[in-house]
């Protein structure tokens, strides 16, 4: 077949250029699901033993097979199968199933604890090579910190930073690979070397050595495919190869680098493409279509990366933000919907229901009525998938081909990277505000110029001027650690696999964030609106908070608290967008935790909404749970007050339900989660998680695990397997608000 | 200016009429039913007092989400004990083109009510509290059965929708001669548009605590699903009214 006859041409067949092939050739789909197939006898026999080396990765503690010998990449490992025979899409990440891989150049120290805590050590030539030989990622950036920066890391105000782990967030266009081959990719990147000549200064060095890495990370590509008897030189010819190509680039990425999120992109309608062309030649059935498809996510749920116990405390239940995002419509006016759209949605039923693929809707009031409902009967049905705002995104960047990175970050295909950033505390800095700049826990000086609090009430106004001095030191050293962790990243541990499948010299955003903004709301309504009265230690640090009077919390549809809330993520995200970055990226900010919020809790004392030392931040901008007490949409129409163009890395919202609250029958409850989405996006919100459970199921699954192995459960903009959460995390989610009015 | 006292307001009601709606508890009720989930709105005195302005600007709020079927429920409490400052709330929901349902057992009778049931609401829910005048009395204290009927009868003369609502206690209000009883009663009805069943709860044991009020169904479990589904299919068949 020839790639450029078998298609409508277009801008795509002279560059490369994706958007172009999808918005030329998609076959929007309006029509319901009736169509879809039940699992091949094939899928279910490799869903069964993937399902039993689940079982025995969970027996094992959560790691099943290490390699402790080789250094992973495209190349290190001889081809990897479950069943060689019932496989249609093949490749894993290592020769093994769920055998994870050591990636020491993000940090070799780390690699050596996760392996320690499994009683194992890498080998020893690998531990002679990085320990006298090689530096890493995190060698790179502890030799730069500064003392203050590595103060206001250990005491909790910037915390779970990629300084130990990498950075992840860079969706590769793995479309490419499918559509061109890779021979044509290299030529063009060739190309592209070409034109970056002198005179040589550090940038153009830089991005010269950068895209050599990307040429040969191609050529690795192309021998990795080798491995599994695969010509990836070449374009795919057919629906089964465009699935097989596109997962190869994925894969390859996932044997190069452990970054925290690794997201996929938004490949279902290009794959669509094909396989509508298959099925309308006669080549394929239908129930191979579903099979390619389930097997493609079967694969992609079994990616695993080798973790230390710590970095589950940040980003709990071992997730891999495999990000698929699914729907959208085009500037045109077209859908993006197809039947590939319903066919991964379909992979709930078929392999039941999973954190991975992290299925992300790009919801619009105008995608066809039929997909609508069908999410909704998949949220009620598995609670697995999470809905961000096409209608607000896509203007805003004026974009209609992206993926979500992570989970509520937007990030143009192929065109456009962003540098992780994870997260500040925000309740902290305002407690340094009442603390004349010291960390309420240990006394310690973190910030300058903020004087002491004599008055025994607090002073709103006295307390925001001191807050914004505390927010702009907080901003300044933040932003300082953030240009050491990705000017090391790129020069350790840079991801040329990722890398080769975007254009040279693309976009750059720097996506920092904030914790702990309800807390930060509620304090200073409280604040304003009661008497607040704090009390304070022999050594004058706050230790708790009296608070007199009633105060509007955030999470009612109440103005007076939730403008509070907008106007502290204006102020903060004006700090930083006045602070020079790294590679002259542009800021952004979310609010988001991941499940950071427990372990932000522990490190930050009382605060004067009334919420004791230690106790777990809400996740995201969500309310502080049990505060909201107007019901589910008042709850939605405070957090949708949050300005998206001052939050554009995304603003999430974890919200929790019985089913029997959406209403009586299932029919009833997907008319009235369609009409919620649409209401609460109709406000311009970014992003929600739909959680549709009974508490009971929750509280049986920690007694039972055993009887719960896909029980899934959104978080804070991504999805668990709720038995792979620490108790501790598990009691959190149990005590977070479900909505449960009858 | 006029106020009504509210007990609480629900942004987020999926089961006091169609669709997505606010529901507005109103404080107060002239009755005490055994089962009462919410007893703390029984007392007539308290709430907060809220004109007509603050609930309709609320309602705005929450519109986006109540599409073509939503809207506001008047709950309680009973929501007609407080009948006459009601009557220009709904007006002013009505020039926003809100759908309004009032959720009574209708023993109330005065000019206001009438012209509520009459005129203002655009969907009644009336709550069947006993099918006769002695089961009325066992389970609301009250010997108002006559009245409640009656405001049916009001409703169905004015040729306006409504539905019927009866609270399934195990033995309290399921025996075969109450069943028989209420189908027979609602197969007649023409502007009758729904018959719930609502299964019986104890959520609401710990208002009762919370008021020092007694609660008499302590040892009362909740109809399970397939019960519940019997008594559905007994109503389907025998009268010709959607049951939910």
């Amino acid at each position: 077949m020839l790639v450029e006859t078998a298609f409508k041409s277009g801008v795509w067949t002279e560059i490369i250029e994706v958007k172009d092939f999808v918005a030329q050739n998609i076959t929007p789909y309006f029509g319901s699901h009736e169509f879809l197939q039940p699992p091949t006898s094939r899928t279910l026999h490799v869903w069964n033993i993937c399902k039993q080396a689940l079982a025995e990765e969970r027996q094992r503690n959560g790691l099943r097979a290490v390699d402790t010998e080789v250094v992973s990449s495209m190349t290190a490992f001889k081809a990897g199968y479950i069943d060689k025979d019932f496989e249609v899409i093949v490749g894993l990440q290592t020769d093994e199933l769920l055998k994870r891989a050591m990636k020491p150049f993000g940090g070799f120290k780390l690699v050596q604890r996760a392996l320690a805590e499994h009683g194992l050590k890498p080998s020893k030539a690998i531990t002679d090579y990085f320990e006298r030989y090689a530096k890493t990622h995190n060698d790179g950036v502890f030799d730069v910190y500064t003392e203050e920066i590595k103060k206001f890391r250990t005491l909790g105000i910037i915390t779970g930073l990629p300084d130990n782990y990498a950075r992840g967030r860079i969706i590769g266009d793995y479309r490419r690979v499918a559509l061109y081959g890779i021979t044509r990719l290299i030529e063009a990147k060739k190309h592209d070397l070409a034109t970056i000549s002198g005179p040589m200064t550090d940038e153009s060095i830089r991005l010269r050595e950068e895209v050599a890495a990307q040429i040969k990370a191609l050529e690795d590509m192309i021998f990795m495919g080798a491995i599994y008897g695969l010509d990836l030189s070449r374009p795919a010819e057919n629906a089964r190869e465009a699935v097989q190509w596109t997962y190869m680039a994925y894969l390859a990425a996932v044997k190069e680098q452990d970054g925290a999120a690794m997201s996929l992109g938004s490949v279902s309608s290009f794959l669509d493409i094909y396989i509508e062309r298959d099925l309308q030649l006669g080549l394929i059935t239908e129930s191979e279509a579903q099979e390619y498809i389930d097997q493609f996510v079967m694969k992609l749920r079994m990616v695993r990366h080798l973790r230390m116990d710590s970095y589950n405390q940040i980003f709990a239940g071992d997730p891999t933000w495999v990000t698929e995002s699914i729907g959208g419509m085009f500037i045109d006016g077209r859908t993006k919907v197809t039947k590939t759209s319903f066919r991964f949605l379909h992979t709930l039923y078929n392999l039941g229901p999973s954190p991975e693929p992290n299925i992300t809707i790009l919801w619009s009031t105008q995608l066809p009525q039929a997909f609508r409902e069908y999410c909704a009967k998949v949220s009620i049905e598995t609670s697995s998938i999470q809905y961000e705002n096409d209608d607000v995104m896509r203007p805003s960047a004026n974009c209609d081909d992206y993926g979500i990175a992570c989970c509520v970050s937007m990030q143009e295909l192929g065109k456009q990277i962003q540098f992780f950033g994870a997260r500040t505390n925000l309740a902290k800095t305002l407690l340094l505000a009442l603390n004349s700049g010291r960390c309420e826990c240990t006394g310690t000086h973190m910030v300058q110029g903020i004087p002491y609090i004599e008055e025994p009430y607090l002073d709103y106004n006295t307390v925001l001027e001191y807050f914004k001095v505390a927010m702009h030191e907080v901003a300044r050293v933040y932003n300082e650690a953030m240009n050491v962790i990705h000017y090391m990243h790129d020069k350790y541990y840079y991801e040329k696999a990722q890398m080769a499948l975007i254009d040279t010299n693309p976009k750059i955003n720097i996506a920092y964030g904030i914790a702990g903004l309800s807390i930060v709301a509620d304090s200073l309504s409280a604040i304003k609106y009661a008497k607040v009265k704090p009390i304070r230690n022999e050594d004058g640090l706050t230790v708790d908070f009296k608070i007199e009077g009633d105060f509007p919390k955030f999470g009612n549809d109440d103005n007076r608290v939730d403008s509070i809330a907008c106007e502290v993520v204006r102020m903060f995200n004006e700090e930083l967008q006045k602070l020079p970055v790294y590679k002259n990226a542009t800021s952004t900010m979310s609010v988001l935790t991941i499940t950071s919020n427990v372990m932000y809790g522990k490190k930050t004392g009382a605060t004067p909404d009334g919420r004791a030392k230690g106790v777990a931040f809400a996740p995201g901008a969500n309310p502080m749970h049990g505060r909201d007490t107007k019901g589910l949409i008042a709850s939605l129409n405070s957090v949708a007050k949050i300005d998206y163009e001052t939050a554009k890395d995304g603003i999430s919202n974890t919200v929790s339900m019985i089913p029997q609250s959406l209403g009586s029958t299932l029919e009833q409850r997907i008319t009235n989660l369609v009409q919620l989405l649409d209401g609460y996006f109709s406000f311009d919100a970014q992003h929600l998680n739909v959680n549709v459970l009974d508490k009971q199921t929750l509280l049986d699954a920690m007694d039972y695990p055993e009887l719960y192995p896909q029980l899934t459960i959104r978080v804070s903009g991504y999805a668990v397997n709720f038995v792979r959460l620490t108790r501790e995390q598990q009691l959190e989610v149990i005590t977070r608000s479900f909505h449960k009015h009858l | 200016m006029e106020t009504i006292r509210v007990h609480s307001i629900e942004s987020f009601g999926t089961h006091d009429g169609p669709g997505i709606r606010m529901v507005v508890f109103l404080q107060g009720c002239n009755l005490r039913c055994v089962y009462c989930h919410n007893a703390d709105t029984i007392p007539l005195q308290g709430g907060t007092d809220m004109t007509s302005d603050e609930i309709v600007s609320q309602a705005i709020r929450l519109k986006p989400y109540f599409g073509t079927q939503g809207g506001v429920t008047f709950s309680g409490g009973e929501p007609l004990v407080q009948a006459k400052q009601l009557i220009p709330v709904i007006e002013q929901l009505h020039v926003h083109n809100f759908h309004v349902a009032i959720d009574t057992n209708g023993t109330i009778q005065n000019s206001c009510t009438k012209e509520i049931l009459q005129h203002h609401a655009d969907l009644v829910l009336f709550d069947i509290k006993g099918i006769d005048t002695e089961h009325f009395k066992s389970i609301t204290t009250h010997t108002l059965f006559e009245a409640h009927i009656e405001s049916i009868r009001i409703r169905e003369q004015a040729c306006k929708p409504y539905w019927i609502r009866y609270v399934v206690v195990p033995g309290y209000t399921d025996a075969p001669h109450y069943i028989e009883a209420l189908c027979n009663f609602v197969r007649p009805l023409t502007y009758l548009k729904k018959l719930q069943l609502l299964p019986y709860h104890s959520h609401g044991i710990h208002k009762w605590e919370l008021m020092n009020m007694k609660y008499s169904l302590h040892d009362i479990e909740a109809p399970c699903e397939s019960y519940m589904q019997t008594l559905y299919g007994i109503f389907s068949k025998f009268c010709k009214v959607e049951v939910g």
